[in-house]
């Protein structure tokens, strides 16, 4: 998805072509987006990056004061933890779901596939109120749990309820590429394997599963980078108490006015995401993904 | 034997998780039409006041108008910058053209939280926060990636030797761009102004940073809510939101799907 660009999808300029520099005064119609995105995205950025290391005063004392807060770096864990089980339970549900999807006939692989994409379309803030409706202590899943004899607990404004809205919010992320990747493994090569004496559970561990692990290593990279950053529905299923880094981010901004600071938070979520994405970059480098998977949950 | 139970236990499986995704998608809509104030469910009593109180009540009302007004905006100024820089990367070749196609891909890449923050403090000491003009221009810059990635896949799949033939009956290279390139890469232009158009509509988190309490777009006026308030017209709001995003973006698969058989 991150992979998709437009000269990934260009056709290769003919030689002819490309000896000829005519294509200058074309350029000239990039122009107008290219002024947009420096001007109200770059020099914005850049301006950010400045100020985490100008304000209040020149250097990286917000850095140093970042690494040595004690909230900051409870934040800082507390949003890995999440991202990483976030991306577990991803993983756990994606892949028997995709698997499912190579399984069925064409009309039940596109009810599957529109089940995914459903919520991948409906606005986020309506899927977050959602799950705080579903999550209060007299909600849907309370009443399930109580049913079952696990209930009521408090969901709303804990780490599970937060991982678990999370995770559905994610989940489409997670079974697009893994679905691609199974899509593409070749069964001959698991009826190989049993043919030649593995067991059905040998073949799959050694044949089936390594072969989809590319699809399972882009979907689990991308869902990380996208829960280190996620504000909304922490913010609103969380609890202040329980915070993440994006609503830390937010504090400093809103509340304390503290752009300096904010900024050197900011600056390391990005390095951390732009690390990530490229490792998801090198690992598709090969297999686009549907152009809708971008944005969504973005945010 | 094993196999038939293997395929039981998946069907379970994707059953479950089926209703994990589906569930929380769909439960505003009843709710939306309950007769309480609260967000029990299932209500117990059935009507349509949410839906008035959400189309009448000033601050939900204007909040809609400002979404789409400024949707609308975001998606003609977007489609057109997009598409003309698409159509201008994907005929040329330049030095540190990858670079200006990492340009037009960061939007996507950069977690929403730093946009937000840079773009706030910029607009703060340019003046724009709570302006019309700082929503189209936040928004745009994030729904243009949408319209160069679908309008370049587009173009990808194009066949030159038309614009040639054209060229060479005698016709002027805007008249080829007319009537022989944009009709064919029209589907790829639709699917991205739909995209331009949700990504405006849907946006929650540059826009509470841009925000003020004079102008707010649905997604805030929305988050207000969940944060300040017990007030079901939230539910009424979503399957508003629902509606429309759905229909949009099926509409731009259906659009899709109809250039790859073309």
């Amino acid at each position: 998805m991150v992979s998709v660009s437009p000269v990934d999808a260009a056709p290769a300029v003919p030689a002819a072509a490309r000896r000829r520099p005519r294509g200058r005064p074309l350029l000239l119609l990039a122009l107008p987006a290219v002024v947009v995105l420096a001007v109200f995205f770059v020099v914005p950025a850049a301006r950010l990056a400045w100020l985490s290391v100008s304000e209040p005063a020149l250097g990286f004392g917000n850095y140093t004061a970042m690494a040595s807060d004690g909230v900051v770096v409870t934040v800082v864990l507390r949003t890995l933890g999440m991202a990483a089980v976030v991306t577990v339970l991803c993983v756990l549900c994606a892949y028997p779901y995709a698997y499912l999807m190579t399984m069925v006939g064409p009309r039940w692989r596109a009810v599957l596939t529109a089940l995914v994409l459903l919520p991948f379309w409906t606005s986020l803030m309506a899927r977050t109120f959602a799950w705080v409706v579903l999550l209060q202590d007299t909600g849907l899943v309370n009443g399930l749990l109580a049913a079952v004899g696990l209930g009521p607990t408090r969901l709303l404004g804990t780490t599970a309820g937060v991982s678990v809205a999370m995770a559905q919010v994610m989940l489409p992320f997670m079974v697009l590429p893994v679905y691609t990747a199974m899509r593409g493994i070749d069964r001959h090569l698991v009826d190989a394997a049993m043919g030649l004496g593995a067991t059905p559970l040998a073949a799959f561990l050694r044949v089936y599963l390594p072969l989809s692990l590319r699809g399972v290593a882009a979907g689990a990279t991308l869902v990380m980078v996208l829960s280190l950053g996620f504000y909304v529905t922490p913010s609103l299923v969380g609890s202040p108490q329980q915070s993440m880094l994006a609503q830390l981010i937010s504090v400093q901004v809103n509340q304390l006015v503290n752009f300096g600071a904010a900024g050197a938070l900011a600056v390391t979520l990005l390095v951390v995401t732009l690390v990530l994405v490229a490792g998801v970059q090198r690992l598709t480098r090969t297999g686009g993904a549907p152009v809708g998977l971008v944005g969504g949950a973005g945010s | 034997m094993r196999s038939v139970r293997l395929r039981r236990a998946l069907v379970a499986i994707g059953v479950l998780i089926g209703a994990w995704l589906l569930v929380p998608t769909l439960i505003v809509i009843p709710i939306s039409f309950s007769g309480e104030d609260s967000f029990a469910f299932p209500p117990s009593s059935w009507s349509m006041r949410h839906y008035a109180t959400f189309f009448t009540e000033p601050s939900w009302l204007n909040a809609l108008l400002v979404s789409v007004q400024l949707a609308v905006i975001v998606t003609v100024v977007a489609t057109v910058l997009g598409t003309a820089a698409a159509f201008a990367l994907s005929r040329t070749a330049f030095h540190g053209k990858g670079a200006v196609n990492g340009l037009f891909l960061a939007p996507l890449i950069v977690p929403g939280i730093v946009v937000a923050v840079a773009v706030y403090a910029a607009f703060l000491q340019w003046g724009l926060i709570g302006t019309p003009t700082g929503f189209v221009l936040a928004h745009t810059v994030l729904a243009i990636p949408f319209v160069t990635v679908n309008v370049g896949a587009a173009l990808g799949g194009f066949d030159r030797t038309l614009e040639r033939a054209a060229a060479g009956l005698g016709a002027s290279s805007l008249a080829t761009f007319r009537s022989v390139t944009l009709p064919l890469i029209m589907p790829g232009v639709l699917s991205g102004a739909v995209f331009a158009f949700v990504t405006s509509f849907d946006e929650v988190v540059v826009s509470l940073f841009i925000q003020s309490p004079q102008l707010q777009t649905l997604p805030v006026r929305m988050f207000t809510s969940v944060t300040n308030e017990v007030d079901p017209t939230i539910a009424a709001a979503s399957t508003v939101v629902i509606t429309v995003t759905t229909a949009l973006l099926a509409l731009a698969t259906a659009l899709r799907r109809n250039r790859r058989h073309a």
